[in-house]
């Protein structure tokens, strides 16, 4: 018999809907999941309590026949977002013990549906990192670990990816059915590919960013981490909205996604960029991105061969635009409304040891330098210059897609890493990005699919980039992508009494 | 365009963040390679671009200027490190 805590999400509420089992069973599951995953470090705060007076009601919700896609399913939140007084740090000390009075918009919107709160998942800080080893909290273990050459598995750890990478072990690890993520410049969609998962981030506006802790704010973007991409169309359809709190959010109706999965993209026009295919990249990533084109148009697809001659420029335009809003968004941790105080000479010494001790080496950096971009002589040279390419990069996408409806790329130039292997290189873990990031300044909505295996059998994913606010099409094609594929690998399980 | 310890120390007290002395060298280098990293950006030709603004095409939205939230003095103080009769505290700034 299958476990409960195998179930994709679509499963789960079918499940529900029909009395096979309830959502206190369901939740009970996870959380037994979740003890004996805590060497994972995939949650820094469980909510166990919660979790089980919600399934209760999401009980009686489906009793009462007001179920809807998310009654009832157990989730992982990341610390990004501020859930009403329980932790809320996004995993830096210096929101040390904070607790928020009020609920962001996307989890609001989860628990009006009927979702359950499993806990807040850990993050690499404020959701600077590529591969959560930036935590207070410590770094996350992936669930996944490599198979050597001799057949024998590793023993060594590997990172989840990140900035979501609490979310995605949960997942991954089967202590929740799916989580919600939030995506920067890729933190989403690389780790659902080094995870084995599916990521998704909506157009820009999509979901209300109230609550949401802020890094940058003209890229960050809500979106679901699942293990289908059903599943990731169901639990954005809960999570997108309009929200007069969140001035960028888009005043639209939003689809029901699921219908958007019909199987068919017989006519679709794919976009193949031929900047994707970067120098140095591994020959496994180019052989999946090219399985994936045959795998599109033995569907039924025609493949395209395009261009987006700005795609090189994507990387350092983000590590201009990005760093200059943080500096400008962490400003307000100050010692002085909630979180870590140090006490210094005077106010301002205060300030400066609060921030010195409260905030990591990586977010420190980010603050200098978009502190530095930002000052008195450089604005133009380099923030300036930095939008004027955003806006080349936005147009290059605007032109392709008037000849295709969507863009077929690698999510990631690798498999997962180790852990430690790229934490002293800045620029090294930077360019774990270079497939995401352009879509990200460009506002799009993309979405990573589990596609294979590397050569040492580590997940790999693909990755769809839609038009704006065309999700639909997107999810149509990442669903016949999904098909296609087959991945059905799952990680060994190492962890707990195992 | 790369920096020395001056200009990082300067940045640093822009941002209000202390470094210690033996924390400006490494930081130095460290944000020295990101800024090379960048330069590559100054080969791409941008005259006549406009910068961005709004990264989809909407307008932000008007609404009446009236009060619609507020009133929970304490609950905007509950998570503060220092507060006193309805107040946040900080460090005396006045001699």
């Amino acid at each position: 018999m299958t476990k409960l805590t195998d179930l994709t999400l679509a499963e789960a509420r079918d499940g529900l809907l029909s009395g096979e089992f309830s959502s206190r069973e369901l939740t009970v599951q996870h959380l037994s999941n979740m003890e004996q995953g805590r060497e994972l470090n995939s949650f820094i705060v469980e909510t166990g309590e919660i979790a089980l007076n919600m399934a209760d009601k999401a009980d009686q919700m489906i009793r009462a026949g007001n179920a809807t896609g998310m009654t009832g399913i157990p989730i992982a939140v990341k610390d990004l977002f501020c859930t009403r007084d329980i932790h809320s740090c996004a995993a830096s000390h210096i929101l040390n013990g904070f607790k928020p009075k009020y609920e962001s918009t996307v989890t609001a919107n989860l628990w009006q549906d009927g979702a359950v709160m499993l806990g807040k998942t850990n993050m690499d800080e404020f959701a600077m990192g590529s591969s959560n080893e930036t935590s207070y909290y410590g770094p996350v273990k992936n669930p996944w670990r490599a198979t050597k050459e001799n057949g024998e598995p590793e023993t060594k750890d590997y990172v989840p990816g990140g900035s979501s990478g609490g979310s995605v072990a949960a997942v991954a690890a089967n202590m929740a059915i799916a989580a919600t993520g939030t995506d920067t410049g890729g933190s989403i969609r690389q780790p659902a590919a080094f995870t084995g998962l599916v990521g998704m981030k909506p157009t820009y506006g999509r979901c209300s960013r109230w609550g949401m802790i802020a890094f940058a704010s003209s890229l960050d973007q809500a979106g679901p981490i699942t293990r289908t991409v059903r599943d990731a169309a169901i639990m954005m359809e809960s999570m997108a909205s309009y929200d007069h709190k969140d001035s960028t959010s888009v005043e639209r109706t939003v689809p029901n996604y699921e219908h958007a999965l019909t199987g068919d993209v017989r006519g679709l026009k794919i976009g193949i960029p031929k900047e994707y295919r970067m120098e140095g990249m591994p020959e496994e990533i180019e052989k999946l991105w090219q399985q994936g084109i045959e795998w599109m148009k033995a569907a039924g697809a025609e493949i395209i061969d395009i261009s987006l001659p700005h795609t090189k420029y994507a990387l350092p335009t983000y590590y201009i635009v990005a760093p200059a809003e943080a500096s400008s968004n962490l400003a307000r941790y100050d010692g002085v409304k909630y979180g870590l105080r140090v006490e210094g000479k005077g106010l301002e010494g205060m300030y400066k040891n609060t921030r010195a001790d409260g905030f990591g080496a990586e977010v420190k950096r980010r603050i200098l330098i978009g502190t530095y971009v930002l000052s008195a002589g450089y604005y133009d040279a380099y923030y300036l210059k930095a939008q004027k390419i955003r806006t080349l990069i936005a147009q290059d996408f605007a032109n392709v897609y008037e000849k295709v409806d969507v863009i077929l790329t690698p999510t990631a130039p690798s498999a997962a890493f180790a852990m430690g292997e790229k934490s002293d290189d800045p620029i090294a873990m930077y360019l774990n990005d270079v497939f995401t990031v352009p879509a990200s300044l460009a506002g799009l909505p993309a979405i990573s699919v589990p596609a294979g295996l590397s050569r040492d059998a580590m997940p790999l994913g693909l990755q769809i980039i839609g038009r704006a606010f065309d999700e639909e099409t997107m999810f149509r094609a990442a669903h016949a992508l999904e098909h296609a594929a087959g991945f059905t690998a799952k990680p060994n399980i190492w962890w707990g009494e195992n | 365009m790369s920096v020395d310890k001056k200009t990082v120390t300067k940045i640093a007290h822009l941002a209000r963040v202390a470094v210690s002395p033996d924390e400006l060298e490494p930081l130095v280098g460290e944000l020295n390679n990101i800024l090379e990293w960048i330069e590559q950006l100054s080969e791409v030709d941008t005259d006549g671009v406009a910068p961005m603004t709004s990264v989809v095409d909407v307008n932000l939205p008007w609404r009446t200027d009236k009060v619609t939230d507020g009133g929970y003095r304490d609950e905007v103080l509950a998570n503060a490190p220092g507060s006193e009769h309805g107040f946040f505290t900080v460090p005396k700034v006045i001699g």
